[in-house]
């Protein structure tokens, strides 16, 4: 395949993610604002999804209070913010455009149809939670429109690829802003709503019940997210995925291989073989910063293999 | 009425006013869903717009097809024996039957090509042949396409919305299928590739880019073909041999259908300016390392200015008698000519040699006494960049307006491939239609739309219905 092909796929796995990502951020912290009037913490969900989307210092360049709507805006809409909602479905777009010819008629249809209805969306206010609900749909649209009908070739698994690396730095930033929240013995009423918020964030609420059959515990959120290869937005599987994708492209290559692939192995085996009591006591957030470096790093080692090379 | 249309209009007839419009919708939001769309610059408003799609189709019998489609292949035979004679032994000059000037003197010209054969001998592998009906046995040659034109995707996604809007309309038809066209596209250039590129050579389209207005038209036939389309920058010469870059490393490339201008194509051959091109490209051609399609330098074969001689090309290198009628042209360079072309300014229709896309144009009948004032002082001023020609009593067919179903203007393009063993054209074209009432211009870049084009299978029974001839 082209290289120049494989980056544009690469970015539109990324960016369709990472559009579902921000709307599942601002759902949880709707939700989570909600409730917060009740419990006294006002303010705070906004800013923490600042911080996790990576928005906070473009954001405060531009605004003075982190309040709904001026995240929201920001968030959703803001032409400036490159990791916005419209932002990444018209960088999606204008991929999926210069590779025409590698995406299926249904994954164009999914993503242009998303983006002709998402110039004109209204999403302030009550509508919010609607329109958020929508972008999810649309990317799941999108993810089902690829499994269902992408012929299982090269471009297929650069979108993989992007999906599965852009997956796996949410989850890891998503947790890493509220690590504190996970440290053990805390148990008031604020954290268990949060808790749930986490989970929710990444569609696990269910999936921790069913995997522990027990209350929310921090200790086992934290392990769900980062080791159990079951749960599919788990750092564990997302880097499975990762190193999968990458063997496959190797092999269809007669075997061909970089400092990627090296990575990616070293990468899922420290999660695969992990503990989570190590990762506890060694420092929540310490290990969490280490793995959206390390993730960085793999984007761009596989950028360096693949695509400009 | 032509005897072609009776299905369509018993059709009109019952269909209610409301339901076309509907229709009409319809098929705007399925063009708009698919992206089917053609951009137009620095004009303001939406850059991906879509050109207007008529749902009432455009019909030929299919003996009037036969004839269209005998005469186009030997127009493009004739096109193609003209270029290979232009950059060869150059006989259809030296036997006078075209002023030389307006060959080696043209700005079209590729000193580069002279005394190279492309692989196969074909220059033209792909054109596109403007015509005109003004009767019902009467077709005029309005212009003829051999670098790269395009529209050929709207010819079959046409087909596509129609299958799709009014399937049992057209299953009370026959039609001649269009959807093999990628198929013989794609046959077409691979028998241009080198011979060493053995049964299988690599195929790719070489587009300026996302930002072109052909851009879909790229994506989708190479979709169509399984090709990879490229950008310049994909692309790069070693050796003489022209490989892609992909993610498994350097792959050759044996054929390149470019849509890409020649000025374009290799800044090392002719504008250095160009970013859109492959440096060294034409070098790895020469070389025989890599067809290129169309072959560079196409454009003496389809200028303005060469058009009037096309009637004679066909006597001098096939000694047949031309089967598609030209246009009578002046040519504003003649003395005689132009004397009479400034005579007759009010009721011809003055062009510029070297424009497209309806640009630079003025119809005398409907121009202002200042206008014709105006092309009368640049006539004067650079004769030989201006032809005129009559204006045509143009046959007009239904079509679905604000005011509901009226007569428009049409122009039909076929496309025609070759090979140097057989000339391919796939039945029907792209029809454009003038949506203003009156208009003749259906350039897409000023308004017009397209519909599709039928080729009944077999010829309908005459009568039925008479009155206006219908193209």
């Amino acid at each position: 395949m082209l290289s120049r092909s494989a980056d544009s796929l690469f970015w539109l796995g990324r960016y369709t993610e990472r559009a579902a990502n921000v709307a599942r951020g601002l759902s949880v912290a709707l939700r989570m604002a909600g409730l917060s009037a009740q419990l006294g913490a006002e303010g705070d969900e906004w800013r923490s999804l600042l911080i996790a989307t990576g928005c906070e210092p473009a954001f405060f360049g531009k605004h003075e209070e982190a309040s709904q709507e001026n995240v929201v805006d920001f968030l959703v809409r803001d032409p400036d913010n490159p990791t916005g909602i419209i932002s990444c479905f018209a960088a999606a777009r204008h991929n999926a455009r210069s590779v025409r010819t590698a995406l299926t008629v249904d994954m164009w249809g999914a993503l242009n149809d998303s983006w002709n209805t998402l110039r004109h969306a209204e999403f302030q206010g009550e509508r919010l939670p609607g329109f958020l609900e929508w972008v999810r749909e649309r990317v799941l649209l999108f993810n089902g429109a690829a499994h269902d009908t992408m012929l299982r070739g090269e471009p297929w698994l650069f979108v993989q690829l992007g999906t599965a690396l852009e997956r796996a730095d949410n989850t890891a930033r998503l947790l890493d802003v509220k690590h504190h929240l996970l440290a053990p013995a805390q148990q008031a009423t604020v954290e268990y709503a949060q808790w749930q918020a986490i989970l929710q964030s990444v569609s696990a609420l269910r999936a921790y019940h069913w995997v522990y059959k027990d209350r929310l515990e921090p200790a086992k959120i934290a392990e769900l997210l980062i080791l159990r290869p079951e749960l599919p937005r788990s750092l564990t599987a997302c880097h499975g995925r990762v190193l999968e994708v990458l063997d496959r492209i190797a092999a269809g290559q007669a075997g061909r291989r970089g400092e990627c692939h090296r990575m990616a192995g070293e990468l899922h085996a420290r999660l695969r073989y992990g503990r989570i009591e190590e990762i506890l006591s060694a420092g929540l957030h310490e290990y969490l910063t280490d793995m959206i470096m390390r993730t960085a790093e793999l984007g761009n080692e596989i950028e360096a293999f693949y695509i400009r090379a | 009425m032509r005897a072609a249309y009776a299905a369509v209009a018993a059709w009109l007839e019952r269909t209610p006013p409301a339901e076309l419009e509907a229709k009409r919708a319809e098929a705007e939001l399925l063009f708009r869903r698919v992206g089917i769309t053609f951009a137009v610059y620095g004009e303001g408003g939406d850059p991906e717009r879509l050109i207007p799609f008529d749902i009432i189709p455009r019909v030929l019998a299919r003996s009037e097809w036969d004839r269209l489609s005998a005469g186009l292949s030997q127009r493009v035979r004739a096109l193609n024996a003209f270029l290979a004679d232009a950059y060869g032994k150059q006989e259809i000059l030296k036997a006078g039957v075209i002023p030389a000037s307006l060959v080696t003197g043209n700005e079209q010209f590729r000193p580069e090509m002279q005394g190279f054969q492309p692989p196969g001998g074909v220059y033209t592998h792909i054109a596109g042949i403007d015509l005109v009906r003004t009767g019902p046995d009467q077709f005029y040659v309005l212009e003829d396409n051999a670098r790269t034109p395009s529209g050929v995707s709207y010819m079959l996604e046409n087909r596509e919305a129609m299958l799709r809007l009014f399937p049992r309309l057209l299953a009370r038809h026959r039609l001649a299928p269009v959807n093999r066209y990628p198929e013989d596209l794609l046959t077409t250039l691979k028998a241009a590739a080198p011979d060493r590129a053995g049964p299988n050579p690599t195929v790719v389209i070489l587009t300026p880019g996302a930002f072109n207005s052909a851009y879909y038209e790229h994506c989708f036939l190479a979709d169509e073909m399984g090709v990879e389309v490229v950008e310049g920058a994909d692309l790069f010469v070693d050796e003489n041999v022209v490989f892609m870059r992909t993610t498994a490393g350097p792959r050759r490339v044996d054929v390149i259908y470019r849509r890409i201008d020649d000025d374009y194509l290799d800044p090392r051959a002719f504008r250095p300016d160009s970013m859109l091109g492959v440096p060294g490209l034409m070098a790895a051609y020469r070389a025989g390392n890599v067809a290129l399609c169309n072959a560079p330098g196409c454009g003496i074969a389809d200028d303005k200015a060469i058009y009037p001689f096309v009637p004679q090309m066909i006597r001098f290198y096939l000694n047949e008698d031309p089967k598609l009628a030209n246009v009578p042209t002046y040519l504003c360079e003649r003395d005689a000519d132009r004397a009479y072309v400034l005579d007759h300014l009010d009721e011809l229709v003055v062009k510029l040699a070297q424009g497209s896309g309806g640009y630079g144009m003025m119809i005398g009948p409907h121009a202002t006494a200042a206008e014709r004032a105006d092309f009368a002082a640049r006539i004067k001023a650079r004769p030989a960049d201006y032809i005129a020609q009559p204006t045509l009593a143009l046959s007009t067919v239904p079509t679905l307006c604000a005011n509901g179903v009226a007569p428009r203007h049409v122009d039909l393009r076929p496309f025609v491939l070759s090979t140097k063993d057989e000339v391919r054209i796939v039945p029907g074209g792209l029809t454009r239609v003038a949506l203003r009432e009156g208009s003749l211009v259906v350039n897409s870049s000023q308004g017009g739309g397209t519909k599709d084009t039928w080729v009944l299978e077999n010829d309908p029974q005459e009568g039925g219905a008479q009155g206006a001839v219908a193209c």
